[in-house]
């Protein structure tokens, strides 16, 4: 149960520890400081139509209502503890999983919940000014959504430093709301988190793509046999799939509006249908190949020695780890990974333990195509020959075994000339973004959607499409 | 509409809409039961499995789960169609009817007998009303005649003085794990068992829910009733009410026919900061101590916000909920009380008391944030538009002025009886 009567939100007994009870209200005002001063650019005012978690039971997590985002009850749930709960992977399996860190692991666990932590923040400062452009009050409402729970994402992070890791966890959840993201001096830890957003459809497509690498890696997460670290992820990944309904429906909206208008214009040419103000499907290939790519990265080399650590020592499991059928220990198992050997891209068997990163990075394009294919049904439906498809691995990467190589889409190998002379066939050019960042005007009135973008099938939580998801004061 | 007989064995199948789902497996992962699976192309509901528990429901990111289609209880879709599918199939023939069994979607037509009674109640508000905007979401028609919820009774207590001429009980009743999700002002229906005199069923009977949202215990299924014995008709002559005498006169343990719930107007505002001027008569104060309690419970998170309570009865002994009242603190509820028939005083109804508070009223009448209730006899109803229209004209408004406004911002909420 949630105990609401409280500054804090929590379903951890907070009262019951006055020291960190202290400590974290103590951040609550840096925090509030921090949404104030890099939350959703001039919102304080709106009262948007967010889903908020009264209880972490099915019942209670989606309560809707309008309210200010300041107001939002951001807070601190886990996912039920599960009694007498085991560990499922690595050395320590069958053991009980553990409610305190064990000092062997204490840096690395905070690392890794550093990182995780760090993502939250980073996404909400990326978007910050896009609500001044959105398309719709539906879409803003989603927007906002998603900025409340990522700010609700870091609580659940800097609770975990607080109540675990001392000292240097609370100077770590300090750290979390210094580093701002694309600052120079002190950035954000991974470099995805520092890349603009700085339109409608690079959000949709970062919601699609780079949320879900959120997902995987905190069902890894889940599986930790750091109990309190394993609920924490649970409860964040039920949050979590909104986001990534709302990249993937972003997206097929946008497919659909552009279909439309070639059907009516019964043609293809980009420039007839940028001139129509809709974004030509090649175009949207392009930003999906930069997304795509550019968050590949954020699951690090193919083969990795801390990937393996994390795995025997228990902190970081598989994705479903205890839906797959083998020993959980992987010492003699295999895994195939790509391989870059002269002028050729090949495979070769590692070690299934090094390659945990490739692993989890498979999951993810398995998942990424599944919401490609649904993408693919949409020109399908108009009849218009054209099938959206996922790049080459090894196309555009900056880590790992191809950071120092060109990959094309399809996967050859490029020499220096031919990826200069190619590459923005691939990737979206200044004229593309401009374009795009051309189309991005505000349009608010309750059913109205910018030309650019069809409206939802459904509106939110059973809501008419034209209700008033937001209501500016 | 009631299935003709060769379709007597319809079935409400629960089913994700494949154009719509985005995989997140959060449906999946909810299921109590694992009725819900997937492949590599669709996520699909085991018909057999499945008891429309709801609980997938709120959770789902997309709405896709929210999806429900009529079918031949020994015909549903199969996990291989399901799989297979990129969309929905069309809605048939068989979705104009009632199903007669398996789980309920929700969003099912009102009884006309439900809609009968509710456009009578609320003829009083001079028009349509809108719920208040910070109003919860209602759930309404989840369970319908033909598909009724059984309840069970865990509690029923007289709530007025064993002298007093009206009997008036609290009654719990419990849903078990069938999910029943009401707000503060929405009512369900109760249908008495065995037939009328004409060898017909008996009509569903509404009555209005008094406790808050999360149930009379907390966090258990269950929700309360006030309900007051009819033993006299309008005229006032001796007429037994068969629906009020049932329920007053069930035991702990009996089981109960219910439908509902309805109403998604008559809801309470959810924003802090919202006043609520309640005007109540009788079992009217069902929704009111509904609310009261709400706000009651929440009161340690300081959302603001004045609770005004005119509540009127013959004598002290016949308020319900006359004692637990006397308990809340002045600064929580403003509390004003009129009997009408206390020996050696003046008869004092409602709408005097609303006079006598002229200044509060007409406030609270202007300020948006404050919403008005009324709930009870149809003769209080005159009586206090009446004391409105009086209070606006001695300060210079206008009542017939303000009444569309107070409707079209979800200010205004009346039903009587």
């Amino acid at each position: 149960m949630i105990n609401y009567s409280e500054r804090i939100p929590n379903n951890v007994n907070l009262s019951e520890n006055k020291t960190l009870q202290r400590a974290l209200e103590h951040w609550q005002p840096a925090f509030l400081q921090w949404w104030d001063d890099m939350g959703p650019d001039g919102s304080t005012n709106y009262d948007v139509y967010l889903r908020t978690a009264i209880s972490v039971d099915p019942k209670g997590w989606a309560h809707f209502d309008h309210v200010k985002m300041p107001d939002y009850r951001w807070g601190i749930f886990l996912a039920p503890q599960e009694a007498n709960k085991k560990i499922t992977f690595g050395d320590h399996k069958g053991e009980d999983v553990w409610q305190e860190v064990p000092g062997e692991y204490r840096s690395t666990l905070r690392r890794i919940i550093v990182t995780q932590g760090d993502t939250e923040p980073a996404s909400v400062e990326q978007q910050r000014h896009l609500g001044l452009t959105a398309p719709s009050l539906y879409d803003l409402r989603n927007l906002f959504q998603v900025n409340v729970e990522e700010g609700r994402h870091l609580w659940a992070m800097v609770y975990l430093l607080h109540a675990h890791f001392g000292r240097d966890g609370r100077e770590e959840g300090e750290a979390l709301l210094e580093r701002r993201s694309g600052d120079e001096d002190n950035p954000r830890i991974l470099t995805a988190f520092n890349e603009k957003t700085p339109d409608w459809l690079s959000f949709f497509m970062f919601t699609f793509i780079t949320d879900r690498d959120g997902k995987y890696q905190l069902a890894s997460l889940a599986e930790s046999a750091f109990d309190p670290l394993a609920r924490t992820c649970k409860f964040m990944l039920t949050e979590e799939a909104h986001h990534l309904f709302v990249g993937e429906s972003g997206v097929a909206r946008v497919i659909q509006r552009t279909c439309e208008v070639m059907q009516q214009l019964k043609t293809d040419d980009k420039e007839k249908l940028r001139a129509a103000g809709v974004i030509d499907l090649p175009t949207l290939q392009k930003y999906l190949n930069f997304h795509f790519s550019v968050t590949s990265d954020l699951y690090g080399n193919e083969v990795s020695s801390n990937a393996a650590t994390y795995y025997t020592t228990g902190l970081k499991g598989r994705f479903e780890e205890t839906k797959i059928d083998d020993d959980h220990k992987l010492q003699n198992n295999e895994y195939q990974v790509m391989d870059v050997a002269g002028d050729n891209i090949g495979t070769r068997q590692v070690a299934a333990l090094s390659a945990l990163n490739e692993r989890l990075r498979d999951d993810w394009i398995a998942d990424v195509q599944a919401g490609v294919d649904r993408w693919n049904r949409i020109p399908a439906k108009f009849g218009i020959d054209f099938k959206f498809t996922l790049p080459h691995k090894g196309f555009h990467r900056a880590i790992g075994m191809f950071a120092d190589v060109h990959v094309s889409p399809d996967g050859r190998l490029l020499s220096e000339a031919e990826w200069t002379h190619q590459h923005l066939n691939w990737l979206p050019s200044d004229e593309d973004r401009l374009y795009v960042h051309s189309l991005m005007g505000r349009c608010l009135e309750p059913g109205q959607f910018a030309n650019w973008i069809a409206p939802p099938g459904r509106g939110i939580n059973n809501q008419p499409v034209n209700f008033e998801y937001v209501r500016f004061n | 509409m009631n299935a003709p007989a060769e379709h007597a064995s319809i079935a409400r199948q629960h089913l994700i809409d494949p154009e719509i789902c985005i995989r997140c497996n959060t449906c999946e992962e909810t299921c109590p039961i694992d009725a819900i699976t997937h492949d590599s192309r669709n996520y699909v509901v085991k018909f057999e499995v499945c008891n429309g528990c709801l609980a997938c429901v709120p959770p789902c990111p997309t709405g896709a789960i929210d999806s429900w289609r009529n079918v031949e209880q020994q015909q549903p879709h199969t996990l291989e169609e399901q799989l297979s599918w990129d969309l929905l199939p069309d809605t048939t023939e068989l979705d104009n009817y009632e199903a007669q069994t398996g789980a309920t979607g929700g969003g099912s037509e009102t009884p006309a007998e439900v809609q009968q009674i509710t456009d009578v109640a609320t003829a009083g508000q001079g028009g349509p009303s809108l719920a208040p905007w910070s109003a919860s979401h209602p759930y309404v028609n989840l369970y319908s005649p033909a598909n009724p919820v059984t309840a069970t009774v865990t509690g029923n207590y007289r709530l007025t003085d064993e002298d007093a001429s009206s009997d008036i009980h609290h009654i719990v009743l419990d849903f078990g794990a069938t999910p029943f999700p009401v707000l503060e002002g929405q009512s369900i229906g109760i249908i008495p068992p065995g037939l009328d005199e004409r060898g017909k069923p008996h009509l569903l009977r509404m009555y209005s829910v008094a406790s808050p949202r999360e149930g009379e215990r907390p966090h258990y299924n269950n929700l309360a009733l006030t309900v007051k014995r009819v033993t006299e008709d309008h005229e006032g002559n001796p007429a037994r009410g068969v629906a009020s005498n049932y329920v007053c006169d069930l035991k702990k343990g009996d089981k109960v026919q219910v439908t509902g719930p309805y109403g998604a107007s008559f809801l309470m505002p959810n924003h802090p900061g919202a006043s609520i001027m309640m005007i109540c008569t009788g079992t009217g104060s069902a929704p009111m101590r509904a609310m009261t309690e709400r706000r009651r419970r929440r009161m340690a998170l300081k959302e603001g916000g004045e609770l005004v309570l005119f509540f009127g009865a013959r004598t002290p002994g016949e308020l319900p909920y006359f004692g637990p009242l006397q308990k809340l603190p002045e600064d929580f509820i403003d509390i004003n009380l009129a009997f009408s028939r206390v020996p050696g005083e003046p008869k004092k109804y409602v709408q005097d008391l609303i006079r006598e508070r002229a200044d509060k009223v007409f406030q609270m009448l202007q300020d948006e944030n404050a919403y008005i209730y009324i709930c009870g006899l149809k003769t209080m109803e005159a009586g206090v538009l009446e004391a409105f229209r009086d209070i606006c004209r001695a300060k210079g408004a206008d009542w017939d002025a303000l009444r569309p406004r107070l409707l079209t911002t979800g200010r205004f909420h009346i039903e009587t009886y």
